[in-house]
């Protein structure tokens, strides 16, 4: 499997990154080349083996049903870009 | 009632069609505290007054999940009857929107907490089993407001990661109707369990409502399209009704569905293209590495069901067994958690035989009349009983409870202080009341004489008098007595 | 008159509770060498400030009971210090200034050290060099005829300020072995504890079953001292783990009589220059003469680590690194809409290698791909994991160089990632079977470079560990051989 410029388009848009021509043209080349690398796992038979998605054996542990208010408005909005005493605000989605 | 036949199908040139209809139904979980963080999850509060640092994701911030929300998922899971997961685990869905701040959303892809169960619909044609495909918990997204400024939309956190529970239907459903009662009867539940308040308007239960339509008697299914975030019972039936019209128009032309995603626009009661098919979401799920599997006991279970209420299916059974009531009386009884909370209250406390007239009958009436709902009830269930034990002993008539009825309506005091008040306690007093048949006799001799004389009908006459006469007091059923004694 | 800053963070901390000196000497001594060392490029943010006055209020008030009292200890830019400017090396977040303190560095505060900044790394953790960072490389104190090289990467400003005696002691973080390698280029000790072993909250993550937090410092025992503060059960993180308290320091063993040493051959690539492969024979010496037992070991999957962790390192930074959208914090671009604001943003706010990074996850995570290259990966993590589980029930330790070369000149992996990515090849082992591993200096090259070797534990092990590092280093008397040719 090798990625390609349209792919790289794709992916840039799942990303939310804008990608330059320039740049897509590199990232052909290095993405490419990283995939051609870690598709070295191919030669392994894992069909027999579980996945694991973490290396600790950790429970997973559980907290009370109670309120803690800990952060203030003023603080959870401090440091946006743009806001107002309420709000985050950005830029409309153009639906 | 249950002779009625389905008939909900869309007649087409090429013939019937039939609607297939899946439901996700997006339940807030009824908890103090968010899924994955110590928030509130008040409902109408100020603005980003309940966000925290996770729940802002900012940097460094990590989950921790909430017990009682888990256990909230198990009690619903064991009210739909399914089956519960001791092990599942918690997935990221990887989408990027201005309410969505870690830019996925913590929710349950491959391993739910619940897995299979039902819910039974009394339609008018008969019952029907409405399969449960799973239910997992996953986090809510913040709010976006969009008509705050021509050009920005201003970004609400406060319901970011509250928990919800995200309840996925078989395509069971057939038409609007099953559609409506699916949702009430859902919604139903989790009120007996406690574990949603359903409260549509506030947007604690909301739906995604996926429709498609294929030719009677057809085994595969038709392609199908979602409408998104539908938030009334009344939206979603006009939205299937429409979406399914749609599909058959489209379909008798000889062209194809497109899968896709709309919205239903309530002003123009159509559903319409959401955002073009290219945008089409790729989720990249994968397990959440900042949170290990969620694994229990079965005893954790065991523990949850030993404490669960009576459901309502349940409740309708014994209502029907304990209370002889027909199949239609319990199951209005039972459609509400408040409602059944009431009658049980009153049938307890009076006289099941008449709880059941006052409440279904009476107290109904009154409250649609004043638009009220049976939580807002003017008469307190209390007060209700007490009437009822007024009639049951004999203090007053029904005639004359039906007047107090009306006073109570507007003065929620006790009956007998009213009763008293009003002078209005049934004269069951023998000998008051033969003065008072006496004169009505005496003044009414010709009748009398008639009536002796085989005008059997006028009986009814020599009561109604008495009453009158007597400005309603009279107990009935002693004036009928000794009125047979007095005239044979 | 001893130089204060020469001192390792043990002796600095005897010397101020013993009042040989004040903790604003201590700091001072430090801060004197701070200043005249920009060049190297070390630090991001400082807060000599505060430190000058954090040290003045130590000495007034006299309670010198501290774990860390006065120890002047500057951190790698991933942690969130209250207050204090935290950027992760990256324009994305150059202006962000956190209202909270990470836990692993809220520890280091209570036990009364003092921070004097934030150290530069490659932007968001993501390199081998720390030539990405959005403020410049760092330079490496050590050069190769009087050619600058590079620290290593990602924690490149904490080995090149620790080895130049900018800060008693640091912690950095370590995903691949961002510790351990660039404290093998530095001639200093690096230590990447067990997964779970210390908090990850308020940490910002790069990828979360990978990440941990750990000492990097002038000898072992420092490293101990460190380990002991900075380790401990968080509540607040999921993944971490519930251990008894630790007290490395003061359980340290200076013998490896029986300890069994293992070797793995797959460690011994094609091509590995001369000088490493004699180093791991003297290492494998030192021990063998002293009474440990060398076993030749196989860890077969090992050539499949890097691979691995090219797929589940990128995929999970590219959803962990979604939250750096402009809208809540961090920079923000100009755009027509939220959509053209977003990739605007990260466009700009990203560096290449962090691009690349989050591309190739994403696509690895992407419909389609998903089961070839992340399912895949996970299994073939379980083998590696598999290996050493099996190889530790034979052997205590395990031992390999640290690195295949000693540290090279910038821009020597510019236009080759896979070259780049090459340098991690014995180190990535350790973060995808979550075990304790510490990069040791042993001696100096032909041309004056540090060569290092790295110790593997069993998990939650690091007292083995820390013992055999110990043992080592006292029997190869590792001096560093930096002179201040940076400063003006």
């Amino acid at each position: 499997m090798s990625i390609n410029k349209d792919t790289i388009k794709k992916i840039s848009k799942l990303a939310r990154i804008s990608v330059t021509n320039e740049e897509t043209d590199r990232l052909e080349k290095d993405l490419n080349s990283i995939l051609k690398f870690v598709e070295q796992l191919k030669e392994l038979n894992t069909d027999k083996i579980a996945p694991i998605a973490s290396v600790s054996d950790q429970p997973l542990t559980m907290s009370e049903d109670e309120v803690k208010k800990i952060n203030e408005k003023k603080e959870i909005l401090q440091n946006a870009p743009d806001k107002n005493t309420n709000y985050y605000i950005v830029p409309k989605v153009i639906e | 009632m249950s002779d009625k036949e389905f008939n909900y199908y869309i007649s087409g040139e090429t013939g019937k069609w039939e609607v297939v209809i899946g439901l996700e139904v997006h339940a807030q979980v009824s908890s103090n505290a968010k899924l994955f963080s110590s928030s509130s999850t008040k409902f109408g509060s100020e603005p980003n007054s309940q966000v925290s640092l996770i729940d802002a994701a900012m940097p460094g911030m990590l989950p921790v999940i909430n017990k009682f929300c888990v256990e909230q998922a198990v009690r619903t899971g064991l009210g739909l009857k399914a089956k519960i997961n001791l092990l599942s685990i918690f997935d990221r869905k990887n989408y990027f929107y201005a309410d969505l701040p870690q830019g996925y959303q913590i929710s349950q892809f491959k391993h739910p907490i619940v897995g299979e169960g039902e819910v039974i619909l009394d339609m008018p044609y008969g019952t029907k089993k409405i399969g449960i495909e799973r239910l997992h918990l996953e986090q809510d997204a913040g709010k976006s407001l969009h008509d705050q400024d021509p050009t920005k939309t201003f970004i609400d956190l406060n319901r970011s990661g509250v928990a919800l529970m995200e309840i996925v239907s078989k395509p069971d459903l057939r038409s609007p109707e099953e559609v409506a009662e699916y949702i009430k009867k859902l919604r139903s539940i989790m009120r007996y369990l406690g574990t949603c308040d359903g409260n549509m308007e506030e947007g604690s239960l909301r739906a995604d409502v996926n429709v498609s339509v294929r030719k009677i008697g057809s085994k595969e299914f038709g392609t199908r399209c979602e409408i998104k975030n539908v938030n009334s019972i009344k939206f979603m039936q006009q939205a299937i009704q429409y979406e399914a019209k749609r599909q058959v128009e489209i379909l008798e032309d000889g062209k194809k569905i497109d899968q896709e995603t709309r919205l239903f626009d309530t002003k123009k009661n159509e559903t319409r293209q959401m955002r073009s098919k290219e945008d089409a979401h790729d989720y990249r799920y994968f397990p959440d590495p900042d949170l290990p599997p969620l694994k229990f006991e079965q005893t954790f279970v065991d523990q949850i069901k030993k404490k669960l209420p009576e459901l309502p299916d349940d409740k309708k059974e014994r209502l029907i067994k304990d209370y002889k009531l027909s199949n239609y009386e319990a199951g209005v009884l039972i459609s509400d958690k408040d409602t059944s909370d009431y009658f049980e209250d009153v049938a307890k406390n009076s006289d099941v035989k008449l709880a059941i007239n006052w409440v279904i009958g009476d107290l109904f009436a009154a409250l649609n009349k004043i638009g009220k709902s049976i939580k807002e009830s003017p008469i307190s269930s209390k007060n209700l009983s007490k009437l009822i034990q007024l009639i049951k002993n004999n203090t007053i008539s029904g005639r004359i409870a039906k007047e107090v009825f009306e006073l109570m309506i507007n003065d929620n005091r006790d009956p007998k202080v009213i009763v008293e008040e009003k002078g209005l306690v049934q004269e069951s007093n023998v000998d008051e009341l033969e003065k008072i048949i006496e004169k009505v006799l005496k003044d009414n001799s010709e009748k009398v004489a008639e009536y002796k004389s085989g005008k059997d009908k006028l009986f009814g006459f020599f009561v109604g008098s008495v009453i009158k006469e007597s400005k309603g007091k009279a107990n009935p059923a002693l004036v009928n007595d000794i009125l047979k004694k007095k005239l044979s | 008159m001893t130089d204060l800053a020469k001192l390792t963070l043990v002796e600095s901390i005897k010397y101020v509770k013993e009042k040989k000196c004040s903790a604003s000497e201590l700091v001072g001594a430090y801060i004197k060498r701070i200043e005249k060392s920009d060049k190297l490029n070390c630090f991001n943010t400082k807060d000599l400030e505060n430190a000058h006055s954090k040290a003045k209020k130590i000495d007034t008030n006299q309670k010198l009971d501290k774990a860390l009292v006065g120890a002047p200890i500057a951190v790698k830019d991933l942690f969130c210090t209250k207050g204090v400017k935290t950027t992760a090396s990256s324009k994305i977040l150059s202006n962000f200034i956190p209202t909270y303190e990470s836990t692993v560095t809220e520890k280091l505060w209570n036990e009364d050290a003092i921070l004097i900044g934030k150290l530069n790394s490659d932007e968001f953790a993501m390199g081998s060099s720390n030539e990405t960072s959005n403020f410049g490389n760092v330079l490496n104190p050590y050069r190769l005829n009087n050619q600058n090289l590079v620290p290593g990467g990602s924690s490149g400003g904490c080995a090149s300020a620790v080895a130049a005696d900018l800060t008693s002691a640091t912690i950095g973080t370590d995903t691949g072995g961002s510790i351990r390698q660039p404290a093998a280029f530095t001639g200093i000790v690096g230590l990447k504890p067990t997964y779970g072993r210390c908090s990850r909250w308020g940490i910002v993550a790069f990828a979360s079953s990978l990440d941990q937090a750990g000492p990097m410092t002038k000898d072992v025992k420092d490293a101990a001292l460190m380990l002991d503060v900075i380790s401990g059960y968080d509540e607040k993180d999921s993944t971490s783990a519930k251990k008894p308290k630790s007290s490395f320091l003061s359980s340290i063993k200076n013998n490896v009589k029986g300890l069994r040493v293992g070797v793995p051959k797959e460690y011994r690539v094609d091509n590995m220059p001369k000088e490493v492969d004699d180093l791991w024979k003297e290492g494998i010496k030192i021990l063998k003469d002293n009474g440990a037992i060398i076993k030749d070991i196989s860890l077969p999957h090992t050539k499949y680590a890097l691979p691995t962790y090219y797929i589940i390192a990128p995929a999970e930074a590219s959803s962990n690194l979604a939250r750096y959208d402009g809208v809540r914090y961090g920079f923000r671009a100009e755009g027509k809409d939220l959509t053209e604001m977003y990739e605007n943003t990260r466009s700009e706010g990203f560096g290449a290698e962090v691009k690349r990074r989050i591309m190739i996850g994403t696509y690895v995570l992407s419909s389609g791909y998903y089961d070839a290259y992340y399912l895949k990966a996970q299994k073939v993590r379980n083998l590696i994991k598999i290996d050493f589980d099996n190889a530790y029930k034979d052997v205590d330790v395990i031992l390999t160089p640290t690195t295949p070369t000693p540290a090279f000149k910038f821009g020597e992996n510019a236009d080759d990632p896979i070259a780049m990515y090459l340098n991690d090849i014995f180190t990535v082992t350790a973060n995808l079977a979550g075990l304790p591993a510490i990069s040791l200096p042993i001696k100096h090259n032909k041309d004056g470079l540090p060569l290092a070797l790295q110790l593997f534990g069993k998990s939650f092990d690091e007292q083995t560990l820390l013992n055999t590092a110990y043992f080592i280093e006292q029997q190869v008397n590792f001096k560093s051989q930096v002179k201040d040719w940076w400063m003006s």
